[in-house]
């Protein structure tokens, strides 16, 4: 009993989210769709876990925020105490208001840098990497849905494929 | 589509009536009991009338920015925010009685019954008297008083004609249909964005920035504009909310309440940014006649704990409370946060109107409380009479059916 993956390709989104829907209430999981524009509402369909970036950014913000004070920190007060508009600086806390709109600013940068250099990596898309769509047209007017399942149940699933509108069926 | 009409219960009634009879006598009972501190004569109950301004201000500002939500929501042709449309026009309609009351107050003080506005007294511009303030006489042109009157009467009634006739098209489109009136309004709204664009701040400096007539800053027209918005923003939000617990406004889903309290993120956000910027730039350069506004809210009258308090209920506790994705959907934080922010605001305007104008003479007593309640108390009435008077959800627009499949 080996594994298999199917490949239905549709003409259109609503039929295939039609499918998915489907197909889940099956039992079956849905592997990726892919399409040639986002569909709103695919990801709660296929059952794509809601994405964690959001704690990554968190996270970037804090360690962007944190620098830029630690860098503020030694250079304006603690290396080279330096007179900021004749205001004392004998301690960070006198001088807070200047050094906010670093902080937000290093603590923005942080995380927008943070977040994309996740979100590339995470998806692979470095320079040099290889496109990993199955199939071409589905950069054009298809779209393709895997579903990975095994030998016993593939004719089910096939044939509530058919039902639901897909045009095109393989197994790879 | 059912439970369509809003009922004002006769006990949410009651309620608004208990507030607004607490204002009055408070009121009252303030003339009388605010007397003169030791040694100033001729003192014009300073005390209660600034008390009356920062209410007049504060609760005319959520009517106005309602009104400038809704052209907001036309002119960027906003669909999601159609299933809540109901709910800020409701608001919007606070703006008249606040542009009466704030009317009332801006004649009082031109009559001499109160002294709130140094610049109001002849005196200061009469080169014999001992009064005379030459920084003042210099501002004369701006604030003759035909000007100041041609202003302040333009404003308001420019305001209000925008918002009967948003209202009332609004209404119209429920019996026609059709795209005429929407495209209507967005002309209308695009005509009153320009206009309040440069009266939101004029209308702030003339009533607000002139109590410290000395002082100014080019700042402050935003600043005011961002508090009146949050404001706004937190009375639609608990409105709806208020609603949706009562079992009305079904079609409004979580998704719109996200949207909502993302707005109310993003405001607070905007009026930190405003209040922090005006704040650094003048603790930066440290000049004296721009200095002394600070100096008076940090350190010269003791209004040092409140200044503090303004920023962390205003800033601090949106910020770390709304964060999540999951806050902005949950009705408990959202209301909680609401109420903070809109007892921060209050105490913004109060912090703007009160070093001004009784200086160190100020109080956060049963005056100050009273007289609140019973200007919430008359929002609460007028925006629960309008909400009663049409139908909760619009039945005709171009965007109806695109906001109640609203989902993100």
């Amino acid at each position: 009993m080996s594994n298999l993956a199917i490949h239905a390709i549709y003409d259109d989104e609503e039929p295939l989210m039609a499918s998915a829907a489907q197909l889940r209430t099956m039992g079956v999981k849905v592997k990726d769709v892919f399409s040639p524009f986002p569909i709103h509402g695919i990801d709660g369909v296929i059952g794509v876990p809601r994405t964690r970036i959001a704690i990554c950014a968190f996270i970037y913000g804090i360690t962007g925020l944190c620098l830029a004070t630690w860098m503020m920190w030694y250079m304006m007060i603690h290396d080279w105490p330096t007179d900021i508009g004749g205001k004392p600086s004998f301690a960070y806390y006198m001088n807070v208001p200047a050094f906010i709109p670093i902080s937000f600013e290093s603590t923005v940068l942080c995380a927008a840098h943070g977040m994309a250099i996740t979100y590339y990596l995470r998806c692979w898309l470095v320079p040099g990497a290889k496109a990993k769509n199955p199939d071409s047209r589905t950069t054009d007017d298809k779209f393709l849905m895997i579903v990975e399942t095994n030998e016993d149940n593939s004719k089910s699933i096939e044939a509530a494929l058919k039902s639901g509108g897909a045009i095109e069926i393989s197994y790879k | 589509m059912n439970n369509l009409n809003y009922t004002f219960t006769n006990k949410t009634r009651y309620i608004t009536f208990g507030l607004m009879a607490i204002g009055l006598i408070t009121i009252i009972a303030g003339f009388i009991a605010d007397t003169a501190p030791e040694g100033v004569e001729n003192y014009a109950h300073t005390r209660i009338w600034a008390n009356l301004l920062v209410n007049g201000w504060f609760f005319m500002g959520i009517g106005l920015l309602a009104t400038f939500f809704m052209a907001f929501q036309y002119a960027a042709e906003v669909a999601w925010s159609v299933a809540v449309k109901r709910v800020y026009e409701a608001i919007s309609s606070y703006l008249p009685v606040g542009s009466v009351i704030m009317i009332l107050i801006l004649i009082a003080g031109q009559l001499h019954m109160h002294h709130l506005y140094e610049w109001m007294d002849p005196a200061v511009i009469d080169k014999t008297s001992p009064k005379y303030d030459e920084v003042i006489a210099n501002k004369h042109g701006y604030f003759a008083p035909w000007f100041f009157w041609l202003r302040t009467g333009g404003y308001l009634i420019v305001w209000n004609l925008f918002q009967r006739g948003f209202i009332k098209r609004s209404l119209e489109e429920d019996l026609q249909g059709g795209t005429a009136l929407h495209y209507k309004n967005i002309g209308k709204a695009a005509m009153f964005l320009v206009f309040f664009a440069v009266t939101s701040s004029t209308s702030a400096w003339d009533w607000m920035m002139s109590l410290d007539v000395h002082w100014f800053s080019t700042m402050y027209g935003w600043y005011a504009f961002a508090g009146m918005w949050i404001s706004a923003m937190i009375t639609i939000i608990l409105f709806v909310l208020f609603l949706k617990r009562k079992g009305y406004l079904e079609q409004v889903n979580e998704s719109h309440i996200h949207d909502l309290g993302k707005w109310v993120f993003a405001v607070s956000f905007l009026w930190s940014y405003l209040w922090f910027c005006q704040f650094m730039l003048i603790w930066y350069t440290n000049i004296p006649e721009e200095i002394i506004y600070f100096q008076d809210r940090l350190h010269n009258y003791g209004y040092m704990g409140l200044m503090w308090t303004v920023f962390f209920m205003n800033f601090v506790f949106p910020m770390v409370l709304l964060m999540s994705r999951d806050a902005k959907r949950n009705y408990f934080f959202l209301t909680f946060v609401g109420c903070i922010i809109f007892a921060g605001h209050w105490l913004d305007v109060f912090m703007m109107v009160m070093p001004g104008t009784v200086h160190g003479a100020w109080g956060l007593g049963w005056m100050e409380i009273g007289t609140a309640l019973g200007f919430l108390g008359l929002l609460l009435f007028v925006v629960n009479r309008a909400l009663s008077k049409a139908p909760l959800m619009v039945q005709k627009h171009p965007y109806l059916d695109e906001t109640l499949h609203h989902h993100i």
